[in-house]
């Protein structure tokens, strides 16, 4: 029983980082499906990118590595590329973000609002008058 | 000296004329010329691409001298030279085109982004399809999605706004699928590297891993081709985008997605694990069959035809995977030849779609009553597109969608074969329904009379218009281009 527990512990705990990642993912990707505010589906997004960020920089943590700088005492190092490939994704991620919110603000202009039904609504009116 | 760095100028020349496009904004004629420059520029290059891969075969560019897969690298192979000459090639006819149609379309302030966006959006295609390294992807693959999004954002109807909206959420989930794959590939393999990783994989096979990180990439890659049920996004993009926008991007931008499709199952996880361990065909077949079935009936039904051929793109990108589940060599074949035919044929028919909404100001079947006589030329280009969709002896829709008959007839899959001829009969009746208002109604008493639409337009038409027929006539190039490729792709180097 008791190697049983522990075999569950360190399963899930020694796996932290990728719940946080799943538990991440999920919620961010709840939120761009299930919202209709246009401006949470963008936090949603930014969330679910978030979670691969976290993904990423995890991948590259080895253990007892130390900071990828020669160093006469180090026995290992950590694995720098996921870091610096994530920083690449995160400048994606603003331009992205950038974009959508620069976008909901022009929709706001054009639709006076920025709830996603009504907007289907008035769209819907529009296909109809045409 | 310069032809040593080919496979690099050809993402390097549009990416770094971009800023210079952006500018000149004071002087959107400018930017217009400097962008056309580049698209040419572009096209010779890839041109020359083309020659030499036939001529002394792969070429691998290694960025900075950095050799990989260390580095960063390009390759350059029959594959991606194709690609990379039906992009550029589309590019060069459409970037021409553009000028009077978004000085009418786009609001002047935004012109020069307009071609800003445009010039990046090539340079991100370009990238894509030349990159030799999976994460160099994503990225080129988001700057071009980006840019994308701009320019859709830009049409004169205020839904365009919305059609953008849905495109940068459903693309930027396909984009996170993707990294979220290439960061478990990574992990198991350590390697970004496209030919390292396709080394490493098949070791793995059992991995559980791997199967999650292909689950993610076919998702990912799905949504920015618009496989079937994840296509959502796509009609209303090209219906609102600006003419231009709508016919470089039907023409290149989900080309260059199945591109990637097609390299990541077959070059990378490799012929035997995609097709053998995950049997990838399963979901490929039943899906694109319903695709191309359910999408064309929808396209019967369309009141603006520029979203009607939105729909019908969604079908012919059926047809493409189509290819891809035959899993067969000459299946593959078909799928390649579709990239090149398809681009020619959509680029055709959007382009005459601008035609029209320059000149009557919108392209509803409505308003288009009786334009034949009007606008005679931009009206027999659209007829020559039309009847390739549906697939007419002498234009190049026949000749892929024969070969993917052939492919279907040698897995003696008789029900494809049905599926493939009622729908090119549904395609009959949806450009029917075009050429019937045009040319047999009468213009309305109320409607204005229009001319024939400004040579600048008309000639990138009947570029495209003649192509069709030429490539229908005469398929000996783009099969054998396409042929070579798919038999490399099917034997396992797939580089």
């Amino acid at each position: 029983m008791d190697s049983f527990f522990n075999e569950v512990i360190s399963g899930a705990l020694g796996r932290y980082n990728y719940w946080v990642v799943i538990f991440l993912m999920m919620s961010g990707f709840y939120v761009v499906i299930g919202s209709t505010n246009l401006v949470k589906k963008i936090v949603g997004l930014n969330i679910f990118q978030t979670s691969v960020f976290i993904l990423y920089i995890s991948i590259g943590k080895i253990n007892g590595g130390t900071a990828p700088i020669v160093w006469a005492n180090a026995e290992r190092y950590s694995n720098p590329l996921p870091h610096v490939l994530i920083l690449t994704a995160i400048v994606v991620g603003v331009a992205t973000t950038a974009l959508g919110l620069s976008l909901i603000m022009r929709i706001k202009h054009a639709y006076n609002t920025v709830e996603e039904d009504e907007i289907l609504a008035i769209s819907l009116e529009e296909d109809e008058d045409e | 000296m310069i032809a040593s760095h080919l496979p690099a100028l050809q993402v390097v020349v549009p990416l770094l004329g971009a800023p210079f496009c952006f500018l000149l904004w004071r002087s959107p004629r400018l930017s217009w010329l400097l962008a056309t420059l580049i698209s040419w520029l572009t096209f010779a290059i890839s041109i020359a691409l083309l020659v030499t891969v036939n001529n002394s075969g792969t070429i691998e560019y290694a960025f900075g001298g950095w050799q990989a897969p260390w580095g960063i690298e390009y390759v350059v192979d029959q594959l991606n030279a194709f690609v990379l000459l039906i992009v550029s090639g589309i590019a060069a006819v459409v970037f021409p085109y553009s000028w009077i149609s978004v000085q009418q379309e786009v609001e002047l302030r935004q012109q020069s982004l307009f071609f800003t966006s445009m010039v990046l959006c090539l340079a991100g295609l370009l990238g894509i399809t030349i990159a030799g390294d999976a994460f160099n992807l994503f990225v080129l693959l988001e700057i071009s999605s980006l840019s994308t999004y701009t320019m859709i954002s830009m049409g004169r109807d205020r839904r365009a706004l919305t059609a953008s909206f849905q495109y940068l959420i459903m693309g930027t989930i396909g984009a996170t699928f993707i990294i979220i794959g290439v960061g478990i590939l990574f992990m198991l393999t350590g390697s970004l590297n496209m030919q390292d990783l396709a080394q490493r994989i098949p070791e793995l096979d059992q991995s559980r891993a791997l199967h999650v990180a292909f689950g993610f990439l076919i998702t990912g890659i799905g949504l920015k081709l618009a496989m079937f049920p994840l296509h959502l996004w796509l009609p209303n993009a090209y219906a609102y985008a600006p003419s231009a926008a709508s016919a470089f991007i039907a023409s290149t931008a989900t080309k260059v997605a199945v591109y990637v499709m097609v390299r990541y199952l077959f070059s990378i996880f490799g012929v035997n694990f995609s097709f053998q361990t995950i049997h990838i065909q399963w979901l490929f077949v039943p899906v694109s069959l319903f695709a191309i079935l359910f999408t064309s009936i929808v396209a019967l039904f369309q009141r603006d035809i520029k979203r009607m051929l939105a729909y019908s793109s969604v079908a012919q990108i059926g047809y493409m995977l189509l290819g891809i589940g035959l899993f067969n060599v000459t299946g593959l074949t078909a799928t390649l030849l579709h990239l090149f035919n398809h681009a020619l044929m959509k680029g055709a028919l959007f382009l005459a779609m601008g035609a029209v909404c320059y000149r009557i100001g919108n392209t509803f079947i409505d308003s288009m009553q009786g334009l034949g006589k009007q606008m005679p030329w931009t009206m027999a280009a659209f007829v020559i597109g039309g009847l390739s969709i549906v697939g007419v002896p002498l234009t190049t829709g026949f000749i892929s969608k024969w070969v993917l008959i052939q492919a279907a007839v040698e897995r003696g899959w008789w029900p494809v074969i049905i599926v493939i001829v009622v729908a090119s009969l549904i395609a009959m009746m949806y450009i029917w329904r075009v050429i019937e208002a045009v040319y047999l109604q009468s213009r309305p008493e109320n409607a204005k009379n229009v001319s024939e639409a400004p040579l600048s337009l008309l000639i990138p038409v009947w570029i495209l218009a003649l192509a069709n027929l030429y490539f229908g006539a005469n398929a000996t190039l783009s099969s054998e281009l396409a042929g070579n490729a798919a038999a490399t792709l099917f034997s396992g180097t797939g580089f």
